[in-house]
């Protein structure tokens, strides 16, 4: 079997199960934010349940539209407080606490290897980066999950990605995924599970591998994943909350692809509007001016991808025609980053740095586009508007190509900055 | 359960903050939801699509965010059913779980123009173009999502189950 069956027939009580089977699996974890979860608050509530399944494995996190940015925010956020305090949910994450969900519940060690986790929140496949079986579910199979603890699941396929060659230093985890989804495209692994291996992913620090899980959602997958292997260990041994198991794949896993990629000559790469899969080497960009530049979210907003941006902006000023927002993951990377002197050198480039938030990266506040403007964003997605204005754009990038496109007001290879 | 209505007709990879825009979900009303439905690739949508009505869509529908507001919006808005090359799977789940009929059929996405009255019998998946009269075969849902419908969606499902 491969990681994914292995944890799925573990958590449905079976000795193995196979590709296309229906199973009702035991969760582990059940996570809604202030968007997603009012509705499966309502449903819980319309469908007359009193009490949660457990209140240490219900997460509620406020990350999106927090602090309120408007009225109706407020009440959704005060819909989530008010259920949190009710049913004496543990981990209720608000304004002070908060951070991005899928940065925030690795770091606090509320997810662990074989873990399986629901989140309403599409990127909830981050956590295969611990070796969890993570995907993303809307607000009424949350409601349920948080009823009663279990889901149902059709065992996914999966798709076996191997990664060989040394990775060149300008090259991230976010590079790798955003060529492998310009390769395979948008709906490329749909309903399948992606497993990602291979040497120049044993070199990947863990924060480049929840990167790239964080987007096995953007290829249409079910969820990302990776084996654990010593770093794994190590990030997890000084914060998991519960025990956890690995899970390795058998020899003779079957899987339904086996993608190589040689990364020896990848290039950093840029994602063009308006989908994550119109992906091309930064050298073949051509030119394209920018008006903002976003640094953070789900996906790149963690501590190595603020080093990396740091280092670009070091002794840099962002071009006077681009606004910079940078938005930290979690309370824990801002303080961190302050340490580090990392904020200092945002701070002198002339970047705004925000509190942990959502909000950019879906459009709901703290740097909405205009129409016909530009974004370069670390994020996951550029879909039409996604941003703002439906006539605005947004190309995707790893924090490299972000920083020093926010010197030079437009996308450009990091070097041409240094 | 049978429908027939005019089909309204989108590409592929329609996302779901095409559906529903981010900025509209700070509510969880419905009816707010529907008077958005669609807009920014279209803004007359919410205001002509009328009750009955069909969305028609290539591959990949409703990829993106797991926002259950998209499927919420599409029902409020009064379209009865989707029909597609092929579903993302979270918008799958939640079409499922809220009640929204949708059904995966290529040739009668490749079949149907703008407009055409189309009656869909949701228990079989058959599909028939009354302007053509031609008749299309939906790949048929898995037993268990169709108990699942039968007991009312997911809730009252799981509510059953529990009880």
């Amino acid at each position: 079997m491969t990681i994914t069956e292995k944890i799925l027939a573990a958590h449905a009580g079976k000795k193995s199960v196979e590709p296309g089977e229906l199973i009702d699996a035991r969760l582990d974890v059940v996570l809604a934010n202030d968007v997603t979860a009012p509705v499966a608050i309502k449903e819980f509530e319309r469908a007359g349940f009193t009490k949660v399944f457990d209140r240490d494995r219900v997460v509620l996190v406020q990350d999106h539209f927090v602090p309120a940015k408007d009225i109706k925010s407020a009440e959704q956020s005060k819909t989530v407080r008010d259920f949190a305090r009710k049913h004496g949910i543990t981990h209720h994450y608000d304004v002070g606490e908060m951070g991005i969900e899928h940065c925030l519940l690795p770091e606090q060690g509320l997810v662990g290897p074989g873990d399986v986790v629901i989140g309403a929140d599409s990127h909830t496949c981050t956590y295969g980066a611990l070796g969890a079986f993570a995907t993303g579910v809307g607000s009424t199979d949350v409601a349920a999950g948080m009823a009663v603890g279990e889901a149902w699941f059709k065992v996914p396929e999966t798709i076996k990605f191997e990664y060989t060659g040394k990775l060149p230093a300008d090259v991230s985890g976010k590079d790798l995924i955003l060529h492998t989804i310009g390769d395979i495209g948008v709906d490329g692994a749909l309903y399948q599970a992606m497993e990602f291996t291979g040497p120049a992913i044993e070199e990947l620090a863990m924060d480049d591998r929840f990167t790239m899980a964080n987007m096995a959602i953007e290829a249409g997958g079910k969820n990302g994943i990776f084996a654990p292997d010593q770093k794994t260990m190590a990030y997890v041994a000084e914060r998991a909350k519960r025990p956890f198991k690995v899970y390795t794949a058998d020899s003779d896993a079957k899987y339904a692809r086996v993608i190589k990629y040689d990364v020896e000559k990848l290039e950093p790469q840029v994602a063009f509007p308006h989908l994550p899969e119109n992906v091309r080497p930064v050298s073949e960009a051509g030119h394209v001016e920018l008006d903002q530049v976003v640094i953070g979210s789900c996906t790149n907003g963690r501590l190595e991808d603020l080093r990396a941006a740091a280092r670009v902006l070091r002794g840099k000023k962002v071009h006077k025609n681009v606004r910079c927002i940078i938005f930290p993951g979690t309370q824990a990377i801002y303080k961190q980053a302050i340490k580090e002197g990392l904020m200092e050198i945002f701070v002198d480039a002339g970047a705004a740095v925000s509190t942990p938030t959502c909000g950019p990266c879906l459009g709901g506040h703290m740097g909405i586009l205009a129409a016909g403007e530009r974004a370069l964003a670390t994020t996951n997605r550029n879909f039409v508007g996604r941003m703002g204005h439906p006539e605005s754009e947004v190309y995707l990038c790893g924090p490299l190509v972000a920083a020093a496109s926010a010197i030079a007001g437009r996308i450009v290879h990091p070097r041409e900055v240094e | 359960m049978e429908f027939t209505g005019r089909t309204w007709l989108f590409g592929h990879d329609i996302d779901t903050d095409a559906i529903i825009p981010a900025r509209y979900l700070n509510t969880v009303e419905p009816e707010e939801l529907a008077k958005h439905c669609m807009e920014d690739g279209d803004p007359t949508f919410p205001a002509k699509v009328r009750s009955g009505d069909l969305i028609v869509a290539g591959k990949n529908f409703g990829c993106g965010s797991s926002r259950e507001h998209a499927p919420i919006a599409i029902k409020a808005c009064g379209v009865s059913c989707v029909i597609a090359r092929s579903f993302a799977r979270i918008f799958f789940r939640n079409a499922m779980n809220i009640g929204l009929p949708i059904f995966e059929c290529p040739e009668a996405v490749d079949g149907i123009k703008e407009g055409d009255q189309v009656k869909i019998d949701a228990r079989t998946g058959t599909i028939i173009n009354l302007a053509t009269g031609q008749k299309y075969q939906a790949k048929p849902l898995p037993d268990f999502i169709q108990n699942l419908i039968r007991s009312g969606g997911l809730m009252a499902f799981v509510r059953q189950r529990s009880q």
